[in-house]
């Protein structure tokens, strides 16, 4: 059964109608500030229920809960604060209580109640979130280019923004809908950031062995240098769909989303998220969401028996790797032979491989992915 | 038009307040209209899995979902 969304209800805070063309007509009698691409999308994530239950952008009492307990007030399994942060001179002369329009490149995009203005502790937030304080850490650096206050309140979404790719990105509304037109009743998700290798696809498989569905749910938004271009990563997926997945086992959908990097803590924001897409199931990836050695191998894996009351299923599929022996993927559960066998699939190796617009082998790669992605000039982000 | 009928019924005062402020600020003609309004859109609504929406707004999903390739 397609899971009701985290908090009961799929939140909604678009405007449609009379009350948007006033509001749209008043926005420019209100004050405002200018938010960054990466609180757009924030924004759009709220209002279009893909963090449901969230209305709008953190309090304290709620940010501090999150910080430190890792739910909201309310009990609530939440593990990465949402917040919006400003200048102390951006809001002068603003005051809790009063509206607000967010705007992007001078469009304004929402609309929002000031309903608390705060400070934080960005090294504190850091320690909690990321377990680092190293500047290092790209979740970290972010952090602390951030601006000095806090505000909390709800949003409602003015205008949508035109994204590259928005005709590949599916909002949860959108896959709950599709879920129920395919009579799909358990759904596992796959969170992805990278083309696919031979071991996704074993793992994906391994998990629609015991589901009606796959959603490959690749993330659209900042990614760090080195990562894979998105419509690099969606033509890898299509070409790897069209040879080696049956027919209507698969719906392949971009996720606009930030990416933090924190490991453990984003496991869980990213399971979160995918019940709110109406997924039963999530793989969980070994170090998933991490970056360099900051996170334990298995530690988003760990951390979900805090969370017995998520709402959906984790699954925990060991790292495939190409056994000689067995001739074929496997994994360290599933296979007996020893390392001499095994030939692991590294994707620094792949990536070097690419780069030299060479072909990997194919219990790497299928070739038909590597061709589509090779065929990209430049497949990755600088 | 559709006959109408009249009825009478008692609302806390706060709630008609509030309704009142609700139909003037998203440009309703008057109360009545307003709530019309709200009555038609919660009948006409179905219950999905967690969330509310008009079998129109339901609709309006499935056409881009199609026009993306994703039903027939």
């Amino acid at each position: 059964m397609i899971p009701r969304p985290h908090g009961g209800r799929l939140i909604n805070k678009i405007l449609t109608g009379k009350k948007r063309e006033i509001l749209l007509s008043e926005a420019s009698e209100l004050p405002s500030i200018s938010i960054s691409f990466e609180r757009v999308i924030d924004v759009m994530d709220i209002a279009h229920g893909v963090f449901s239950p969230l209305e709008g952008f953190l309090f304290q009492e709620d940010y501090i809960n999150v910080l430190y307990d890792m739910r909201l007030t309310n009990d609530l399994p939440w593990t990465i604060p949402i917040v919006l942060d400003v200048d102390p001179e951006e809001i002068s002369g603003l005051k809790e209580g009063d509206d607000i329009i967010l705007r992007y490149n001078e469009e304004p995009i929402a609309i929002m109640k000031i309903e608390e203005i705060y400070g934080w502790d960005k090294k504190e937030y850091a320690r909690q979130v990321y377990k680092t304080t190293d500047p290092n850490h790209p979740g970290v650096s972010k952090t602390y280019n951030r601006k000095e206050l806090l505000i909390g309140g709800t949003i409602d979404l003015l205008n949508e923004i035109k994204h590259p790719l928005e005709n590949r990105i599916l909002w949860p509304i959108e896959t709950r809908v599709l879920f129920k037109e395919k009579k799909w009743r358990t759904i596992v998700a796959f969170q992805t950031r990278n083309v696919p290798h031979r071991g996704h696809e074993y793992v994906q498989k391994a998990a629609l062995t015991f589901a009606d569905g796959l959603l490959i749910h690749p993330l659209v938004g900042w990614k760090k240098p080195g990562d894979y271009r998105d419509e690099v990563i969606f033509a890898a997926y299509e070409a790897l769909i069209k040879h080696y997945y049956p027919k209507n086992v698969v719906v392949l959908a971009g996720l606009l989303m930030n990416m933090n990097y924190a490991g453990p803590r984003e496991a869980i924001h990213h399971a979160i998220v995918r019940k709110n897409f109406g997924a039963t199931h999530f793989i969980v990836g070994r170090d998933h969401a991490g970056v360099g050695d900051y996170y334990g191998p298995y530690e988003a894996w760990e951390i979900f028996d805090e969370f017995p009351d998520l709402g959906i299923t984790p699954l925990f599929i060991r790292e495939a790797f190409y056994c000689r022996k067995c001739g074929g993927m496997a994994n360290e559960k599933i296979c007996p032979h020893g390392d001499e066998y095994r030939i692991k699939i590294s994707g620094t190796k792949l990536r070097k491989m690419i780069m030299e617009g060479k072909i990997p082998p194919e219990y790497m790669m299928r070739p038909e992915v590597a061709e589509t992605i090779l065929k990209f000039k430049d497949p990755f982000v600088h | 038009m559709e006959e109408e009928i009249e009825v009478k019924i008692s609302i806390p005062k706060t709630l008609y307040e509030k309704l009142v402020k609700e139909a003037e600020d998203t440009g309703f003609k008057d109360i009545r209209e307003f709530i019309i309004y709200v009555l038609e859109q919660l009948v006409e609504t179905s219950d999905f899995e967690g969330e509310v929406m008009s079998k129109e707004d339901e609709e309006k999903v499935k056409e881009r979902l199609r026009a993306l390739g994703y039903i027939d």
